[in-house]
């Protein structure tokens, strides 16, 4: 009950009428860079992060909340009506929602996205709350080994389970390392990679790397490839489903719920692994499978259902252990520090009105998202015919500005410069970003909690494995780098046999299928799908 | 030598092995001229973390060549916008890094509003842009609305420059 009463008074907290209006101007902001594109709700925070100094960090945390939120509800109007997915996580949604408007029935494809990603959204949400308090009760009781080993699991696993190369994976993530080590030392005072330029000394300031990453980076390569021709999108009328939609769609809901968020409350769970398993289970449950690939509202129902409920779940690991999973709760906890509040489990103990407040204006967002995405549909579909020219210019206008108001000094902006280049080349050698952007802010916090574990232990490398929650984690991180190998060693050496008939598989092949299927789950949903939706070859997540 | 030039042709991933090798390279040496003294309060020091990323980084820069040579490639990243079909579009991009670099030059002198102003147009012009005037009256705006914004909504004060007295 004690939960329950904090997340009353949070609610009083974000619904001051100035608390509110943050959470409107969140929620819209959010949704219009859901809808457009070559800008996603990462670099929208990250784009923010000076402008927001001047608040207080309860509204600008409410208002990252409506831009996180909204980024999801956004996104699927993108994936429908444009068949262009900007973000992993909609790539499921597009196979059955563009099908479904190309057929006419554009306005219940957005219903059933819009009200499952509340329903989603909702149920996610509180099970945030019902959850992490019990996360922070058992990580308060950990000690910087175990903190350690959490944190290299979470790195390791988004660096060796998303994304199509491990290798590029790790050289992404050993270059975000690379820039956080840049400044003076926390605590010899040494300095690192400064050159002897003063205006290094002090380490390159987040805003700037995520905002080149991010935003410089992207817009130069949208720049390189620019499509001459706009995509034509589907004309929509208002949502709305008929009795029949609702019959259809309210147990994909729950099951991409169900899906959903524990896979976004794991480190590195993300959202493409749930939204694939909405997808096939879906297809396997349904009475009109001869739908799927035509246009069936299940499809659309159940993954976007679980794109949301795992976006509830990334904060889980966020609030309670100060541990990003993608890329806005990345850019998110960097506010957090920007705000001189320290992230991890006595979060909830140093600033309760904050975090509750934040979670109460989760619900609050995803109410008005469901209210502003029905009815104005049209209107954020409007948005795609936006000139490319004015998009792409604005958004390195804006980063530019953002950048260079943090310090005022234009330094930063030739950082800002090298950095975006470093983005685009990244993109153009299929470099994942969001391993660097860890890199980055964890690779500090890695350092620091490596030091003081081995301060403890006097420099004895045992001192890492002091506690049973670190041995247990080391264990998972070998099974998380070892697994893929072993399973594609075993694929090697027993090659499928061909030609068999369906219906003869042996026992081997029902446990080489079972592996296959533990590889899929392993790495993600790219392979699988890959083959049987070619057109879909975009996978990487929206900055 | 022609061998080696067509091995060479259309790898120019190698260069982002060379980029990854080079950092790991200077992240070490310059890990390696640090000098502290032992201290029992932090046995570590800082030097441990850098050598392990320098070495992540040269084992990648070395997996990263190897896998170019055997005909490994980056899938370059899709999106909405994005048409692959066509190589880099280097007349698009010069001119907007340009674009990018004025700003840079600028902005302390002449001031955010007359560099942003420029930025925002020379932007949309690469981009390919044709409305001079239009697109001259929204960079105004823009950069103007930011000024203010920024003053009275934040209290940052963005250089005014050259404009300074008339703002």
């Amino acid at each position: 009950m004690e939960t329950f009463d904090l997340l009353m008074q949070g609610f009083s907290t974000a619904a001051t009428p100035m608390n509110l209006l943050y959470a409107f101007i969140g929620v819209l902001l959010g949704t219009a860079v859901g809808v457009l594109p070559g800008i996603g709700p990462a670099m929208a925070v990250a784009l923010l992060l000076p402008v927001t100094y001047a608040l207080e960090p309860t509204s600008a945390f409410i208002m990252f909340a409506g831009i996180y939120y909204g980024g999801m509800f956004g996104g699927s109007t993108t994936s429908i009506l444009l068949n262009t997915p900007g973000e992993s996580a909609t790539v499921i949604t597009a196979i059955e929602g563009h099908k479904m408007a190309k057929a006419g029935r554009a306005a219940q494809a957005l219903a059933t996205a819009a009200i499952g990603s509340f329903v989603a959204g909702t149920i996610g949400t509180a099970l945030l709350v019902a959850f992490t308090p019990m996360v922070v009760d058992f990580a308060v009781s950990l000690g910087s080994p175990s903190y350690l080993a959490i944190m290299v699991l979470a790195l390791l696993a988004v660096t060796a389970v998303l994304g199509a190369s491990k290798l590029r994976g790790f050289a992404s993530l050993g270059l975000g390392l690379a820039i956080g080590l840049v400044g003076a030392d926390k605590i010899t005072g040494q300095q690192r990679l400064v050159f002897g330029q003063p205006l290094l000394v002090d380490g390159l300031d987040i805003v700037v790397v995520a905002v080149a990453i991010f935003a410089v980076g992207e817009a130069l390569w949208i720049a390189a490839h620019l499509r001459r021709k706009p995509l034509s999108t589907i004309p929509v009328g208002r949502p709305w489903m008929g009795k029949q939609d609702w019959k259809r769609s309210w147990k994909p809901w729950l099951r991409g719920t169900a899906y959903g968020y524990p896979f976004g409350a794991l480190p590195a769970g993300g959202a493409e692994v749930p939204t694939f398993l909405s997808y096939v289970t879906e297809k396997k449950l349904s009475k009109h499978p001869e739908e799927f690939g035509h246009g069936a509202i299940e499809g659309v129902a159940g993954p976007e259902a679980a794109n949301n409920a795992s976006a509830a779940g990334t904060l889980t690991p966020m609030l309670a252990l100060g541990l990003p999973t993608n890329a806005t709760a990345a850019v998110m906890l960097a506010a957090f520090t920007q705000y001189g509040i320290q992230p991890g489990p006595l979060l909830f103990d140093s600033e309760p009105e904050l975090v509750w407040a934040l979670i109460a204006s989760l619900f609050i967002g995803n109410t008005l998202l469901l209210l502003i995405n029905l009815p104005l549909a049209p209107v954020w579909a409007k948005l795609l015919q936006i000139p490319r020219p004015y998009l792409y210019a604005g958004i390195l206008f804006f980063a530019t500005l953002g950048a260079y108001a943090v310090n005022l000094q234009a330094f930063d902006l030739v950082l800002l410069l090298v950095l975006g280049a470093l983005g685009f080349a990244m993109r153009r050698f299929g470099l994942p970003v969001l391993p660097l952007i860890l890199g980055v802010i964890l690779g500090p916090r890695v350092e620091e909690e490596l030091r003081q574990s081995l301060q403890l232990s006097a420099g004895d490398p045992a001192g890492l494995f002091s506690e049973p929650i670190a041995v247990g984690t080391y264990i998972l991180v070998a099974l998380v780098l070892l697994l893929p190998l072993a399973i594609s060693a075993f694929k090697r050496f027993r090659p499928q046999p061909q030609g068999v008939p369906a219906g003869a598989e042996s026992r081997d092949e029902v446990s080489a299928a079972e592996a296959r299927q533990g590889a899929t789950v392993a790495s993600g949903p790219r392979e699988t799908i890959a083959g049987e939706y070619q057109q879909q070859h975009d996978h990487k997540e929206k900055p | 030598m022609n061998k080696l030039a067509s091995r060479l042709k259309g790898r120019a991933e190698l260069g982002l092995a060379a980029l990854l090798g080079a950092v790991g390279v200077i992240v070490i040496l310059d890990a390696a001229s640090l000098t502290v003294p032992y201290s029992q309060a932090d046995p570590v020091g800082p030097k441990t973390m850098p050598f392990i990323i320098g070495g992540l980084l040269l084992v990648c820069a070395v997996l990263l060549a190897i896998n170019v040579l055997r005909g490994g490639q980056g899938e370059a990243e899709g999106g909405e916008d994005v048409d692959l079909s066509h190589p880099s579009d280097w007349r698009t991009v010069l001119p907007l890094v340009g674009a990018f670099v004025l700003n840079i030059l600028l902005i302390d002198t002449v001031g955010w509003v007359i560099s942003g102003a420029l930025l925002f147009w020379g932007s949309a012009w690469a981009l390919g842009s044709r409305r001079y005037v239009r697109d001259a009256i929204i960079a105004v705006v823009l950069s103007l609305g930011t000024f203010y914004g920024f003053y009275l909504g934040l209290g940052i004060n963005l250089p005014a420059g050259l404009l300074q007295g008339v703002l």
